[in-house]
């Protein structure tokens, strides 16, 4: 029986090795197979990427608080911050058929997280930090495409 | 993360195993950058042990990429992606952006 399972990691680049053996040992004992372990894996290292990088402007003194948990066949993550917060809706889709010249690989993070996670959410609370969950649902059987794509 | 540079003929070739993420993406680029400079611009990046890559490493192939193929210097190919991988270039975009190759011999023998 998967147990809720936190833990707050120092906002800083250096976190994100052990925020995904953290997350990614969770997800293999949830169940989900390898592929979405791989994709929560992604999901998570974008997400805190950008939390270091954007709401705490990089300077590695603010914290990243995250939760897991099982419930109702999902696994879901949350991320907790207080740094600055952010419109997602802001931040434009990077165009993945534009040829190389186009390309700045910017924009990929939210990316990645739209399209590998089966739904996620986004909180603001100028007391309660910033908040992002994100549910990976558990399915056995052979890697399938993620739900949520907005 | 970590490196390694092997120089051949016609290319060179990048051994990379562990994780590339924002921590040890600049690492990566500082590699390519080195051989970029000594204009080395025919590359193998083998990606064979790596773990995982974030948009920061698929944002340093980008900028390789460019980088070699500006005034047809020469490219960047990819040998031995691990299938997860594969999985998230797709998604991004990236499979139109790179030649792909199954072992690294034959990304050699492509230049």
């Amino acid at each position: 029986m998967f147990k809720s399972e936190q833990r707050v990691f120092p906002a800083r680049f250096e976190s994100l090795s052990a925020i995904d053996h953290f997350v990614a040992d969770a997800a293999r004992r949830a169940g989900l197979d390898p592929c979405a372990v791989y994709q929560v894996q992604l999901a998570v290292d974008e997400a805190c990427s950008n939390i270091i990088e954007h709401a705490y402007g990089g300077v590695g003194d603010g914290v990243i608080e995250c939760v897991l948990d099982v419930a109702d066949g999902e696994f879901t993550i949350t991320l907790r911050d207080y740094g600055k917060p952010f419109d997602p809706q802001s931040v434009p889709e990077p165009d993945v058929e534009a040829t190389l010249e186009d390309r700045t690989g910017g924009g990929l993070g939210l990316y990645f997280i739209r399209h590998l996670m089966d739904d996620f959410q986004f909180e603001f609370d100028a007391k309660q930090g910033n908040l992002l969950m994100m549910i990976k649902r558990i399915e056995r059987g052979d890697c399938r495409e993620p739900q949520a794509s907005r | 993360m970590d490196l390694s540079t092997k120089e051949y003929k016609r290319c060179a070739v990048v051994e990379v195993s562990g994780r590339i993420d924002s921590a040890t993406a600049p690492e990566l680029a500082e590699a390519f950058n080195e051989l970029t400079s000594e204009g080395q611009y025919n590359l193998v990046l083998d990606m064979d042990d790596v773990e995982f890559i974030s948009s920061a490493g698929l944002r340093v192939l980008i900028d390789v990429q460019k980088t070699c193929q500006r005034l047809n210097r020469g490219k960047l190919v990819l040998a031995e992606v691990p299938e997860q991988i594969c999985e998230a270039f797709d998604l991004a975009g990236f499979v139109a952006l790179f030649d792909f190759y199954d072992e690294q011999i034959d990304a050699v023998g492509s230049f």
